[in-house]
């Protein structure tokens, strides 16, 4: 018999969530960097900030969606709880508690991670280094993943590690999509009429999904395709579908530890995500496509709510990013 | 070839290294040799590369500003300390007798309290302590063993005599730099350690889990220890993760913990599991709200009376701090010669008890060649050294002990003995001292060496790490 402790199985979920969203904001902004430019050659730097829904947190403290602008309040604000540095921060605070659990290898590559990107200055932020500044942040983000992979004990922190990161990468999806199809296609109706090549390509790309998707679509580029591969291709590791069914993997994996037998867990929203991962693209445009991704959020909320009021002991409150690094 | 330790000069102290004039320290010829083989650039460089380790694996200690915790490294110096197993062996049977003559002492104390009767000590001196729990009246410990983790300061005179400077009987902490830095030496130095026969340390959470699960409540046989920590904000947190990883156990807060039915339990993802043995890191005063600290966040609610009726082990015991209390200390070889009927193996430093009138006058008259403590504070604060403190220091110094002689106690200014140590000129002496660690459930385990802490400022007595003093590695040799 091998318990852990609920707090402990909280901080490992978050640990997991955080390293998720860092690896993820580096890939939009390099991406962005990149690829998102618009008809007259401009990058359109404001869908970032409407992504993580801080509009109002980042129209208080700059006047303008510029690139400078928003490159440094998502790398290096200190303020911004949703910024590079402070999803690092958070998940080695995480990692701090946990420090008797994890490897020594894993507490080391993110303390020291975390020393180097919080060593980081405006003038490292320029638009000439800044794909390389955000490769190394990702690499930073493998290199946990890998050490994660490589050496931690699988026991129930481990499932509750998964669980974590998996449910962080459906919900980024979810929203990414959501914000990018929605600025693009701003009408239903538009569907299949003229459309921007390259932001759909930077979309794809900032998913890791372009070369994935070209295996299935050898030519040509529509919105709903590139929709339907982000959202329901089971082969693509970022894919909606992917994640649920992983989510379903683990929760199994859980379901079956002889140390939680004897625990009662009802997965909230699992079933009606799995019904959502079932429906054909078509169907997907009926519902809505925001409509639907609104859903799958809710029902990502439901699952993570129960999660927390089975396993973490924790009051059924949404968690948001700012109160759960302790 | 310039070789590091030609220019060293002890200065006329006792050397750890060197011996002195009347006694040559010939178990150290392997290091000397080393040392004179190696340049001291390559020194440097192997002494950088250890502490960029021990700050990417996060040995650390946290210090919080108000909006960010900045990790420090306890600085750590690679000349290691010696000691050759003829002395060891007399050091151990001694802190074997300190610790065994304390555990008597607290039974008595709380319990029939016959050392009063006979006059060994004066009841006040302990009832009327700060850290006397009544609380602890005739409670059973299993095996009598009060104080489970001890740690006791000995620091070596000129005349190369090993004296106690003072014991830790309630949570002693700095026994994870110990292995840890034998770990790094082992990495940074295999072509000296290997050479060498040094009694290994890395047994220390073994040990340690294998006493507590002797010190379980009776009938229980598979223990479910956990170590309390008071969080990851405080400053010995890296010790409190060392340890729970060592042992394999869980790092709990008081908030992880509650008291059901008479039981104390965890919170865990499978609902609440009962605890049978908890190493506490947090003082007596924050384990229960009810009976101490109405205002500590970081207890269990109710825990003192589970332990009370011998349900839950706590080590230490509660109310230990009366067997360390720097007063008391000063009557350790009488309580020695008492329960033991032996002479104290390890004699005290001298020391004049100010709350006797016949100490407080030799105080005052001789403050400038003593050095000041006062009674109950740990952390090296509010120590006076007379030969280094200025006119207005003495005269304030004097005022507290006159107005609060039973406050204070005063020794002489021992001249600790020194170590060659890393620093930018070379080699140098620096004053060291050293805290064994002892183990006792069933029977006490003595870790070999324990912490060398070194004074790294020039002409500096105080090795506390609040205070800028760092540790070595230190080699008990075979």
């Amino acid at each position: 018999m091998n318990s852990l402790l609920a707090r402990f199985a909280e901080n490992g979920f978050w640990m997991a969530r955080y390293m998720e969203r860092a690896e993820n904001l580096a890939r939009i902004l390099d991406v962005n960097e990149s690829f998102a430019r618009d008809s007259d050659g401009e990058q359109d730097w404001l869908p970032i900030v409407q992504l993580h829904a801080d509009d109002e947190a980042f129209f208080r403290r700059h006047a303008e969606a510029t690139a400078d602008a928003v490159i440094e309040f998502y790398i290096l604000d200190r303020e911004n709880p949703n910024s590079v540095v402070q999803t690092i921060w958070a998940a080695r605070e995480n990692a701090r508690t946990l420090r008797h659990l994890i490897s020594i290898e894993l507490w080391s590559q993110l303390n020291v991670f975390y020393g180097s990107v919080s060593a980081l200055r405006p003038r490292d932020l320029s638009l000439a280094q800044l794909s390389r500044l955000c490769q190394s942040i990702k690499e930073g983000c493998q290199l946990h993943t890998g050490i994660v992979e490589g050496t931690t004990f699988r026991d129930q922190s481990w499932l509750f590690y998964q669980l974590g990161k998996i449910i962080d990468r459906a919900d980024q999806t979810t929203r990414l999509l959501d914000i990018k199809y929605h600025r693009l296609l701003p009408h239903v109706a538009d569907v299949g009429t003229s459309i921007d090549v390259s932001q759909w390509n930077a979309l794809l790309r900032s998913v890791a999904g372009y070369h994935g998707y070209r295996r299935v679509r050898p030519s040509g580029m529509s919105p709903e395709s590139v929709a339907e591969f982000i959202l329901l291709n089971a082969a693509f590791p970022r894919s909606v579908a992917c994640c649920v069914e992983r989510i379903r993997y683990y929760l199994d994996l859980i379901a079956s530890n002889p140390d939680l037998a004897g625990v009662a867990f009802a997965a909230d929203g699992l079933v009606d995500l799995e019904m959502q991962m079932s429906m054909s693209m078509k169907e997907v445009i009926g519902e809505g496509l925001h409509e639907y991704l609104d859903r799958a959020q809710i029902n990502l909320q439901r699952l993570t709510n129960a999660i927390d009021r089975t396993f973490f002991n924790a009051q059924p409150a949404a968690p948001t990013s700012q109160s759960q690094y302790q | 070839m310039n070789s590091l330790l030609d220019g060293y000069d002890p200065h006329g102290f006792y050397c750890e290294l060197l011996g002195s004039p009347a006694f040559a320290a010939e178990h150290t010829q392997v290091i000397r040799d080393w040392l004179s083989r190696t340049r001291p650039r390559a020194l440097r460089k192997r002494a950088q590369d250890c502490e960029r380790e021990l700050y990417n694996l996060g040995i650390t200690f946290t210090v919080y500003s108000e909006r960010d915790s900045i990790d420090r490294v306890l600085p750590f110096d690679v000349v290691p300390r010696p000691i050759s197993a003829t002395e060891w062996a007399h050091l151990e049977r001694g802190l074997v007798q300190r610790v065994t003559a304390m555990n008597l002492f607290l039974r008595d104390v709380y319990g029939p309290g016959q050392i009063f009767r006979d006059g060994i000590i004066p009841a006040h001196l302990v009832k009327g302590n700060e850290n006397y729990r009544p609380e602890m009246a005739d409670i059973d410990v299993p095996f009598n063993s009060f104080v489970n983790i001890c740690g006791v300061d000995l620091v070596r005179g000129g005349d190369g005599i090993f004296r106690v400077l003072e014991d830790n009987a309630r949570t002693p902490s700095g026994v994870s730099y110990v292995v840890e830095n034998r770990h790094l030496m082992l990495r940074a130095f295999p072509d000296l350690m290997s050479g060498v026969g040094i009694r290994p340390v890395s047994d220390y959470g073994i040990r340690l889990r294998d006493a507590l699960a002797e010190m379980a409540p009776a009938a229980v046989d598979d223990a479910q220890i956990v170590l309390m920590s008071p969080g990851s904000y405080n400053s010995a947190y890296f010790e409190h993760v060392f340890l729970a990883r060592e042992m394999g156990v869980p790092l709990v807060e008081g908030q992880d913990l509650e008291v059901v039915d008479g039981l104390v339990y965890m919170k865990t993802t499978a609902g609440p599991k009962r605890v049978d043995v908890i190493y506490r890191r947090i003082g007596d005063d924050f384990l229960d709200p009810l009976v101490f600290r109405s205002d500590s966040i970081l207890g269990v609610a109710g825990i003192m009376d589970v332990y009370r009726k011998g349900r839950v082990t706590l080590a230490n015991a509660v109310g230990t701090g009366v067997a360390d209390d720097k007063a008391v200390y000063a009557y350790m070889p009488r309580i020695i010669k008492y329960y033991l009927d032996q002479e104290a193996l390890i004699p005290n430093v001298e020391t004049h008890i100010c709350g006797e009138p016949e100490a407080l006058r030799f105080t005052l008259d001789n403050l400038e060649n003593l050095v000041v403590k006062p009674v109950g504070e740990s952390g090296g604060y509010g120590v006076v050294v007379g030969s280094k403190a200025s006119l207005q220091e003495l005269a304030d110094c004097r005022a507290l002990i006159s107005a609060h002689p039973e406050n204070y106690i005063s020794q002489p200014i021992v001249d600790l003995s020194v170590c060659p140590t890393l620093v930018d000129g070379g080699l140098a002496a620096r004053h060291v001292d050293l805290r064994p660690f002892l183990i006792t459930g069933k029977s006490t385990w003595v870790l070999p060496g324990g912490l060398t802490r070194v004074a790294l400022k020039e002409g500096s007595l105080i090795v506390n790490s609040s205070q800028g003093g760092g540790t070595k590695d230190t080699w008990v040799l075979e």
